[in-house]
Formats: structure tokens, C-alpha cells, sequence
């Protein structure tokens, strides 16, 4: 969670090494993963529903704890570290923003600058600033309560609260998937500049393949807990695995949808 | 003579009986606050334990009043003719609604905010003050009013025992065979509880609006 520095071995900012999850009950959610993601790049893990996506991103910022194997931040096993200050150190969006209804937008984005004890002034001037990043006007949006906002507008206040502390790693869990299509594409692709521009390390969990494509720096596919592999966009178009040929097939018989329509 | 004639000539004993109602309803509504509340808040990740407790609270609330008042009086420290025991029976009565209505108000917040609280990094207390309570006090209030209009009634039978209040009017008029004199003590009654529960009822959309 710290900054990157020149000691660590390696250039991951986040990497598991045979991490498991089994439900109390006995059920396998996630078995052996390896998976490594270098700073700044966007992964995303792709899967159907129930393929694990999500437990696997609970994990990294122990919402959930592995029952096996490791998970490191910048080389440091996050069994170590205590959860509290973990989760404040990283950028964490749900579908539907999980936006606390009863706060106004200033105090939604401020929360974990204020948990954190920065100064009032400070984190009023941050939350301004977040703001605009993602295209919300302050003057017209600070004030508002989420209740009052449209569905994109409310994932644009979700973005800027995880961004708000300025946390080197963001989870991002299908923020876009409750969306109109056309509100979609709109953030997919102010989505994508600013994550360039940011250089976060990013970890984006979503079921579809397109987002994957045009969001992603490698892509991560998942099924029943095993990860099938991990592809570039090009790679990821050419794979032979069975499993890619449905992602990929799905993705054809969605554009000739389109198309025809 | 009518019971506004009775109120007005005898608004000194009234005042007073209206005091002792109000001291009734506020000690037992108090103690019922500083165990329901925290029991309510304790009991909302033991589902078992939960049904058991509110199991207990709904048999409690099946005893007769006058009964429970009854009951109470042999009983060792708490026990005995007057206001403290009274105030037990009406705590009693008013744990019940309270709580029932924190564990269901807290159980029922949006699973989605509160896990994106954890996930900002708020501790658990942090999670409880300032997401799960904030957003479970309209049900709370609600709670919080049955309990008090309950209370308010009830405390009515405590006279019996001694312990006061509008009540010592109702048994009065039923010794005397005088509806006008029951009323002069039933009729303030329903007005303390129209009125409180009114005020909370104002207070509890006006949290829920936020």
C-alpha cells in the first residue's frame, strides 16, 4: 500500500500466489489462483455470474480473507496488515455506487479522507476537485443527496469517492452493469481516458466481454473459482480455449444484434 | 358535575397526577431505551439468539397489565407497593417494540451500503454510528412511539398499586360509579397521548426525509 520504491523485488503492485476460498460451509469460491497485476494497468476479470469475479476482488481488500495462500501488495502479504487500514488505502466501486443515502454527495465523497483525519478545508477542496474529474459540476452536485440523482451520475459519485484519498489501487466491481447502454458508453469511455491519465492500478470485475475489450490492459477470464487465463485484448480475440470461444461467440452474436436492429 | 367542572375545580391534584404520569412514562420509557437499544443493536448478528429474546419479549407483553403489576409487588427490591415498581412492569412492556424494532430497522438497511462502508474502510462501531443507525432511525422511532403511547395508556392501571398518576382518577370514578370522574382522568390520558405521539411522529419523518 505504500509507494512504490526501488527495494521490491518485483514491478507488481498486487499479485496472488495459490489463494483459495472456501465457504465455511465447504464450498470452493476460488481455488489456486496465481494471478499478478503490474502497477498502472487495468485487469479485468471476466467471468459468468457465480465464476468467482467478485469473491476475488473481496479478497484483495479482505472484505474477505483467503483461507489459503497469499495476496501481496507491493510485496507485502496483506494477512499482515490490518484490514481497517487497508480498505482506506484502496478505491473501492460497486454496482449501483452503494452510495449512503442519507449523506449529501460532499460527505459521500469526503468519507474516507475523513476517516483518515485529514483537515476540513482540505477535504472540502478535494471532494471540489473530484468532482469535476468526473465531469460533475461542484457547485450544482455538492449538496445534492444520491436519492436525487440519475444512475450515472450516481456511479460518477461512486468513482469519485473511491479516487477521493487518492488510493494506488482501485476495485472496481461492474460499476457500469446497472446502466442504460448509451449512459454506459458515455463512462466506459471517460472511464478510459482518466484511468489512463491517473495511472492507477485497477482490478475491474464485469460479465461483459466488449467493457473487457475496450477497458482492459489484460483480461483475466474466471470460471467456477480457476482462472482459464489471462490474455491481452488481441490475445484474448485469438484464444483456443473453449471457454473464450463462448465469451467470444457471445460477443459476435451480441454485435450482429446490434446490427440487425 | 361534568369532567372538565371536575378538572378545573380540582387542577391542583390534576397537575399533579399529570406529573406523576409523565415521571412514569419518562423513567420506564428511559430504562426501556438503555436495554432495548443496546440488546437491539447486540442481537442483530445472533439470528438464534434474536428469535429467543424477542420470543421472551412477546410473552412478557401477553401479561395482563394488571397482572404483571400484581406479580411484581412480592418481588425482592424491585417489588412493593409504589412508583418503582410500576416503572419496572411499564419497562417491561416498552422493551418489547423497541427492541424488536432496532434489530429489524438495522437488519433491513441496504446490505449493499453497508458493505460498501466496510469497504471504505469504516470500522465496525464506525459502521454502526454512522451508516447502519442513521439509516435505521425512522423504523427505530417508529418503535420508539408504540412503545411510548403504550407506556402512556398503561401506566394508567399503575394507580392501583399506588404508584400515581391519571389513573388514580379512572379507579376513583369505578369506586364512585362516576363515568364523569373516569373521564377526567381518561381524557387527559388520550390527550399526553396524542400529543407525544404526534411529536414523534413529526420528528420521525423529518428523519426520514434526510
Amino acid at each position: 500500500m505504500t509507494s512504490p520504491t526501488g527495494s521490491l523485488q518485483d514491478g507488481y503492485a498486487l499479485a496472488f500466489q495459490n489463494a483459495s476460498y472456501r465457504l465455511p460451509s465447504g464450498g470452493t469460491l476460488i481455488s489456486n489462483l496465481n494471478l499478478r497485476v503490474a502497477r498502472g494497468e487495468t485487469l479485468i476479470l471476466l467471468g459468468r455470474s457465480g465464476s468467482g469475479k467478485t469473491t476475488t476482488l473481496k479478497l484483495i481488500n479482505r472484505l474477505l480473507d483467503a483461507s489459503e495462500g497469499e495476496i501481496l501488495i507491493a510485496g507485502k502479504p496483506i494477512r499482515s496488515l490490518d484490514p481497517i487500514e487497508l480498505r482506506r488505502g484502496i478505491g473501492y466501486v460497486i454496482q449501483d455506487a452503494g452510495l449512503f443515502p442519507h449523506w449529501t454527495v460532499e460527505r459521500n465523497i469526503g468519507v474516507v479522507p475523513r476517516l483518515n483525519g485529514w483537515p476540513e478545508e482540505k477535504i472540502k477542496a478535494r471532494v471540489r476537485e473530484m468532482l469535476t474529474l468526473v465531469g460533475l459540476p461542484p457547485e450544482e452536485f455538492a449538496e445534492r443527496r444520491p436519492s436525487s440523482l440519475s444512475g450515472g451520475q450516481k456511479q460518477r459519485v461512486g468513482v469519485a469517492r473511491a479516487l477521493a484519498s487518492d488510493p494506488p489501487i482501485l476495485l472496481m466491481d461492474e460499476p457500469f452493469g446497472a446502466l442504460d447502454p448509451m449512459t454506459r458508453a458515455d463512462l466506459q469511455k471517460e472511464f478510459r481516458t482518466l484511468a489512463a491519465r491517473l495511472r492507477k492500478t485497477i482490478v475491474f470485475v464485469t460479465h461483459d466481454v466488449r467493457e473487457a475489450l475496450y477497458l482492459g490492459t489484460r483480461i483475466a477470464v474466471l470460471d467456477q473459482g480457476r482462472l482459464v487465463g489471462v490474455y491481452t485484448p488481441s490475445e484474448f480475440l485469438k484464444a483456443s480455449e473453449l471457454e473464450i470461444h463462448a465469451f467470444v461467440a457471445s460477443l459476435h452474436s451480441g454485435a450482429a444484434d446490434e446490427g440487425a436492429q | 358535575m361534568k369532567w372538565y367542572v371536575f378538572l378545573l375545580h380540582n387542577r391542583v391534584e390534576v397537575f399533579q397526577r399529570i406529573v406523576e404520569h409523565l415521571g412514569l412514562v419518562a423513567a420506564s420509557m428511559a430504562i426501556a431505551l438503555a436495554i432495548g437499544l443496546p440488546v437491539g443493536i447486540a442481537l442483530v448478528r445472533r439470528a438464534k439468539l434474536q428469535r429467543w429474546v424477542i420470543g421472551v419479549a412477546n410473552v412478557l407483553q401477553t401479561i395482563p397489565s394488571l397482572a404483571l403489576f400484581g406479580f411484581l409487588i412480592p418481588v425482592p427490591l424491585i417489588g412493593g407497593i409504589g412508583a418503582s415498581t410500576a416503572i419496572v412492569a411499564l419497562s417491561l412492556y416498552a422493551i418489547l417494540p423497541i427492541l424488536r424494532n432496532t434489530c429489524i430497522g438495522i437488519v433491513e438497511v441496504d446490505p449493499t451500503v453497508v458493505e460498501s462502508a466496510r469497504g471504505m474502510g469504516m470500522t465496525p462501531r464506525q459502521v454502526l454510528w454512522q451508516v447502519q443507525l442513521p439509516l435505521a432511525a425512522p423504523v427505530l422511532l417508529a418503535g420508539i412511539r408504540v412503545a411510548s403511547a403504550m407506556c402512556i395508556g398503561v401506566a394508567t392501571v399503575a394507580a392501583a398499586i399506588g404508584a400515581g398518576g391519571l389513573g388514580v382518577f379512572i379507579f376513583r370514578g369505578l369506586a364512585m360509579v362516576n363515568n364523569q370522574v373516569i373521564l377526567a382522568g381518561a381524557i387527559p390520558v388520550a390527550g399526553i397521548a396524542i400529543a407525544v405521539d404526534s411529536g414523534l411522529g413529526y420528528f420521525q419523518k423529518s428523519v426520514g426525509k434526510r
